[in-house]
């Protein structure tokens, strides 16, 4: 696609600057999913309706991703948390007007912003074990297809096979499987178990 | 329509879905090059597609490489599971295998629970005070409860039937000519024509209103007929034990009666008893308006459901009213 050479935008000096869409892709995974778990949990504490959390998520993540292309935010966590307060209350302001003080309990946006980022150490233990937990949690069917792919390396097509199910039905439980183990991945399901 | 704006963009599950489509696809099936051209034709839609691809593809990446799921010789595995100790190279990988085989032996024996969730049957949904959930069904129809609320459903291939036990929900119906999505609620029973619409019930009354499509409204019993109706968008019908009446709502007063499904309880010059009441549906710590001089009063503004604290200290300072706490009972006086 791009034949931008890699060096050019490496390290974190062209803060400020446009960026392409595959380093605007590469930003994202780098420094915005590793957030992931403090800003569903943002969300969760700060929006009452559970199922609409990940269009929250999905509507911040546009809303960054959008603004990144033009300029890269110099403070990626704080930038990420006020998008999403902000979200919330254009979202609460929709039907009507919010009380001052409702506006004021979403400033202790402040508390996440400044709270120390995940040890990278203690996370990856704790992640191995929230990922067995996660394979555990996906329903059996689905888990086989999952394992025969990662552990014995099967093929969709041969996974069909071993299982005696349509190949259709393989794919729906791949996909279910990698929508799982991402969420846990990234730190939100494993939250509540 | 009533709900354009909230209908206007595409459900994040949706796209997830379909971004964890392709990337299996892509990564486990044969992939051509016309495929990847229609992956990216799909990526460049919408920057939405292309972030739930990258999250996902990311996600499945540090699966892989934390668990060191990928590849490992597939006899070390059948070692792992004959009990046989095999030459750990390092400590993750035999462990982690070993629980994959497991888990794999156990996917076996799951499967038989698989076929059970899996075969129709009833269940029942509830949620305690202050609680508010969406239940998706297979045939794409959600329900989304409000608290203190508790239905059962029967979702078969013959029939889709949901029992309204209590509570206040919001229907969103897969319409299908066929089978048609019935709502009983006691002795009154409303039928989907390809619907959004939302029920409460209450102890003394039924109130079904209609956001799009039109339900048909009558009674659960042929036996005992009572009034029926065609009720359509903005359509409002009250049942008391013997009557029904119909009114037109307009579309903000529709939203309004809905705000509870984004949290928020919306007055607009409500009479402060109203609010109270509305607020003790959702909290466990009961407001309770002493007086009726003070019940007449009128609020207006958007309060989050669950905080009665809140809604409290704006009428003591808005109001000017006396706020008390007494038990587990928030009394409000002159």
């Amino acid at each position: 696609m791009s034949e931008t050479p890699e060096m050019e935008f490496e390290g974190v000096r062209r803060r400020g600057e446009a960026m392409s869409p595959s380093e605007v892709a590469a930003w994202f995974v780098r420094e915005v999913l590793p957030l992931e778990g403090i800003l569903m949990q943002y969300l969760h504490h700060n929006w009452r309706n559970q199922s609409d959390i990940t269009d929250l998520r999905q509507e911040v993540y546009v809303r960054i991703c959008e603004s990144a292309r033009q300029r890269l935010p110099d403070h990626t966590k704080r930038f990420v948390l006020t998008t999403a307060r902000n979200l919330i209350i254009n979202r609460m302001r929709h039907e009507h007007v919010v009380p001052i003080e409702a506006v004021a309990d979403l400033d202790a946006l402040g508390l996440a912003i400044d709270a120390p980022g995940p040890d990278q150490i203690v996370m990856a233990r704790d992640e191995l074990r929230r990922l067995q937990a996660a394979l555990d949690r996906l329903p059996p069917r689905c888990r086989e297809a999952v394992i025969l792919a990662h552990v014995e390396g099967l093929s969709g097509q041969e996974i069909a096979q071993r299982m005696n199910i349509a190949q259709a039905t393989v794919s729906e439980h791949l996909a279910n499987g990698i929508r799982g183990l991402t969420d846990v991945v990234f730190g939100d399901r494993g939250r509540n178990p | 329509m009533s709900d354009v704006k909230e209908e206007k963009f595409t459900p994040a599950a949706d796209i997830e879905a379909q971004a964890a489509s392709w990337l299996q696809r892509r990564r486990y099936w044969s992939w051509s090059d016309d495929d990847q051209v229609a992956l990216e034709a799909w990526l460049d839609e919408s920057l939405a597609h292309s972030i739930a691809y990258w999250r996902l593809d990311a996600g499945l990446g540090r699966a892989e490489r934390l668990a060191a799921l990928r590849n490992p010789a597939p006899d070390q595995a059948r070692l792992a599971f004959s009990g046989q100790d095999s030459q750990p190279r390092n400590r993750i990988f035999p462990t982690l295998t070993r629980i994959a085989v497991a888990l794999a032996v156990a996917a076996v024996l799951g499967a038989a629970t698989a076929l059970f969730l899996l075969r129709p049957h009833d269940r029942t949904f509830s949620t305690p005070v202050g609680g508010h959930e969406t239940v998706a069904f297979a045939d794409g129809s959600k329900i989304e409860l409000n608290t203190d609320t508790v239905l059962r459903t029967r979702m078969t291939t013959e029939q889709r039937v949901v029992w309204l036990d209590k509570g206040e929900a919001y229907f969103q119906v897969k319409h299908d000519p066929v089978h048609p999505f019935i709502v009983i609620a006691g002795d009154r029973r409303v039928t989907d024509l390809g619907t959004a619409f939302v029920m409460r019930r209450d102890s003394a009354r039924l109130k079904v209103a209609v956001m799009q499509g039109r339900v048909w409204f009558d009674a659960s019993n042929r036996q005992k007929p009572l009034q029926s109706a065609l009720l359509t968008p903005g359509d409002v019908a009250t049942a008391t034990a013997g009557a029904m009446l119909v009114t037109k709502d307009t579309d903000r007063a529709l939203k309004t009666n809905l705000s509870w499904r984004h949290g928020v309880l919306i007055f607009k010059y409500t009479p402060l008893a109203d609010a109270a009441a509305e607020f003790n549906r959702y909290n466990r710590q009961k407001l309770v308006v002493a007086d009726p001089a003070v019940a007449q009063l009128t609020i207006y503004g958007t309060f989050p459901t669950n905080n009665v604290e809140l809604f409290s200290r704006v009428v003591r300072d808005v109001l000017g009213l006396h706020v008390r706490a007494n038990g587990d009972d928030i009394v409000i006086s002159h």
